[in-house]
């Protein structure tokens, strides 16, 4: 019951963005994660990525308000890493038939189903944004991302009032939006 | 309607910032302009995607945060691999690219040498025996020189000089029963000869004649009167008078080729071909010029001499006792009125008895000498 209890509240935490949940979670499923990565064939540094993406696929999980995992979080996160890694492995041409794992497994299709469809979507933001430059991209991140007020973002980026950094960011924001939307529209191609 | 405050309116409605009066006039305004509609449900669409790229772009912030502060923190063993996992992960990075890199050096070994052996004029056996010819003509003329300056040295003239050299047919083996330089072989392999050589395993030669042939029990009794032959100190091995026991290991020492040649086996019957009561069977492979080897059991007792195989039929390999060689011995005493023969003495004593089989063979060696016959 106890134990329910806790995971229960380190999801809480995770969705509210708290260190210290976060932290739990990193320091109890990371060393597993990263030995299955290694047993087949891959370094500390896919460990990483394969964990973090792993972490964010729980993340979305809790953010979209759905805290029924069924299963312990170690078998969750073991589950989709094992599953990313899989996928990676195959992207790599580099498919091996069995990643050997002794821990428990759940299906995590439909989860990597969705996030696969959001991780290209927040590929295309990405790229929409990087291609953006600058002032632009400091000047939307610090109103849609960091809410910053018109008022504070004309002092800060050195227009004379809040006015010309609005007409400044509504230009920006057309371009970003075209650029997404193309992007967007294509699939993410 | 200016575009900048029309999406700031949007933004508005969207973020619920929109007072009841306003929030119902805009709702009125999407209803009958369908551009406005299209407006808010893209833009709606595009501040959920700002919104969560804002998120995601900061938890991953956050998660490498907590990577790096529990790393130093040591929770986990993360930066450095070390020992065996280091050189497991390396090895399963590149197994693929030893695996492809080994068969492609198997491949290039392998026409390599298909290109060699086409490419190589074929020996042909002829060659062979060209060369080996050769070989005995040198070392017959290198014979011949040494025969040739003994003799200036001696300063002795000889009516009967041999100008031609020797050379030798037929062959087998011999072993010393003497350090003075008795040696046994079968009597077969000296039959009919007028020229008899023996060769150490260091192939030195050295000229020997027959005192004494047992043509019933088929063992001779050579001795060296070669001026070169030092005697050895000692025998390593005795000669057996007892019968010897089936299964028993033994081996052998030969001169089948102008190198001594080991063999290994069991004495697998206690009679010879045909029942012969004089011999035994042994398991050992045997070839043409292991006639006279010593047959040895591992307390380095000589039990028998290697005197024939059977022509039919494969593995039947055949020995005289060794008691034969006693009364062979016996039989040449008395035959004989030269009274040195008195004194050939069998050895008694085995050296050899608890060494292993390495050793045996080189202490043996020594003692077992190939025949050379014309």
């Amino acid at each position: 019951m106890k134990q329910e209890t806790n995971e229960q509240g380190l999801l809480l935490g995770l969705a509210k963005n708290d260190k210290k949940a976060v932290e739990t979670i990193y320091k109890e499923n990371y060393n597993m994660v990263q030995a299955l990565i290694i047993r087949n064939n891959g370094s500390v540094d896919d460990a990483k990525d394969i964990f973090q993406e792993a972490m964010i696929v729980l993340y979305e999980k809790v953010r979209s308000g759905s805290f029924e995992l069924n299963c312990l979080i170690k078998t969750y996160v073991f589950s989709v890493s094992r599953r990313l890694w899989l996928k990676r492995l195959q992207q790599m041409n580099r498919y091996s038939p069995e990643v050997e794992s002794l821990e428990d497994v759940i299906p995590v299709e439909e989860e990597m189903e969705d996030h696969t469809r959001r991780n290209s979507e927040f590929q295309v933001m990405e790229k929409a944004i990087n291609n953006l430059g600058e002032p632009c991209k400091s000047l939307l991140e610090a109103y849609y991302m960091e809410k910053k007020s018109m008022q504070e973002i004309a002092a800060n980026f050195g227009y004379t009032n809040a006015d010309n950094a609005k007409n400044q960011k509504y230009k920006c924001l057309m371009r970003l939006k075209k650029l997404f939307f193309t992007q967007y529209k294509n699939g993410g191609q | 309607m200016d575009e900048i405050v029309m999406i700031d309116s949007v933004e508005r409605y969207i973020r619920g910032e929109m007072n009841p009066d306003e929030r119902l006039y805009f709702e009125q305004l999407r209803k009958t302009n369908p551009e406005i509609d299209q407006m808010v449900v893209e833009h709606t669409l595009f501040l959920q995607q700002m919104n969560r790229f804002g998120e995601l772009k900061k938890f991953k912030n956050f998660l490498n945060e907590v990577h790096t502060d529990l790393a130093e923190q040591g929770h986990i063993n993360s930066t450095r691999l070390k020992g065996k996992a280091k050189v497991v992960y390396l090895w399963n990075k590149y197994k693929r690219v030893t695996a492809i890199a080994a068969s492609i050096a198997g491949v290039t070994a392998l026409s390599i040498s298909v290109l060699v052996w086409s490419l190589t004029p074929p020996s042909t056996s002829g060659g062979y025996e060209d060369l080996k010819r050769k070989i005995n003509n040198l070392e017959s003329k290198t014979r011949q020189q040494d025969r040739e300056i003994n003799q200036v040295k001696n300063n002795q003239v000889k009516t009967q000089i041999e100008i031609a050299p020797v050379k030798y047919t037929t062959g087998g083996t011999s072993f010393l029963i003497d350090v003075k330089g008795y040696l046994i072989t079968n009597a077969h392999v000296i039959e009919n000869a007028t020229n008899i050589a023996v060769e150490n395993n260091k192939g030195t030669d050295f000229i020997a004649k027959v005192v004494f042939i047992d043509l019933k029990r088929d063992l001779a009794i050579l001795k060296i009167t070669d001026d070169n032959y030092k005697p050895l100190s000692s025998i390593p091995y005795t000669i057996s008078k007892s019968a010897t026991e089936l299964a028993e290991p033994i081996f052998t020492l030969g001169y089948p080729r102008n190198e001594i040649v080991y063999g290994q086996g069991y004495l697998s019957a206690k009679t010879g071909y045909n029942g012969d009561t004089l011999s035994c069977q042994i398991e050992i492979a045997a070839n043409r010029g292991n006639s006279g080897s010593p047959i040895l059991n591992r307390n380095g007792e000589v039990i028998g001499v290697l005197n024939g195989r059977q022509k039919d039929a494969e593995g039947f390999t055949f020995a005289i006792h060794s008691k034969y060689i006693y009364q062979a011995l016996e039989q040449m005493k008395k035959d004989t009125t030269d009274s040195t023969y008195q004194y050939i003495k069998l050895p008694s004593k085995s050296s050899i008895k608890d060494v292993d089989r390495v050793q045996q063979v080189k202490k043996v060696e020594e003692c077992v000498f190939m025949v050379k016959v014309n």
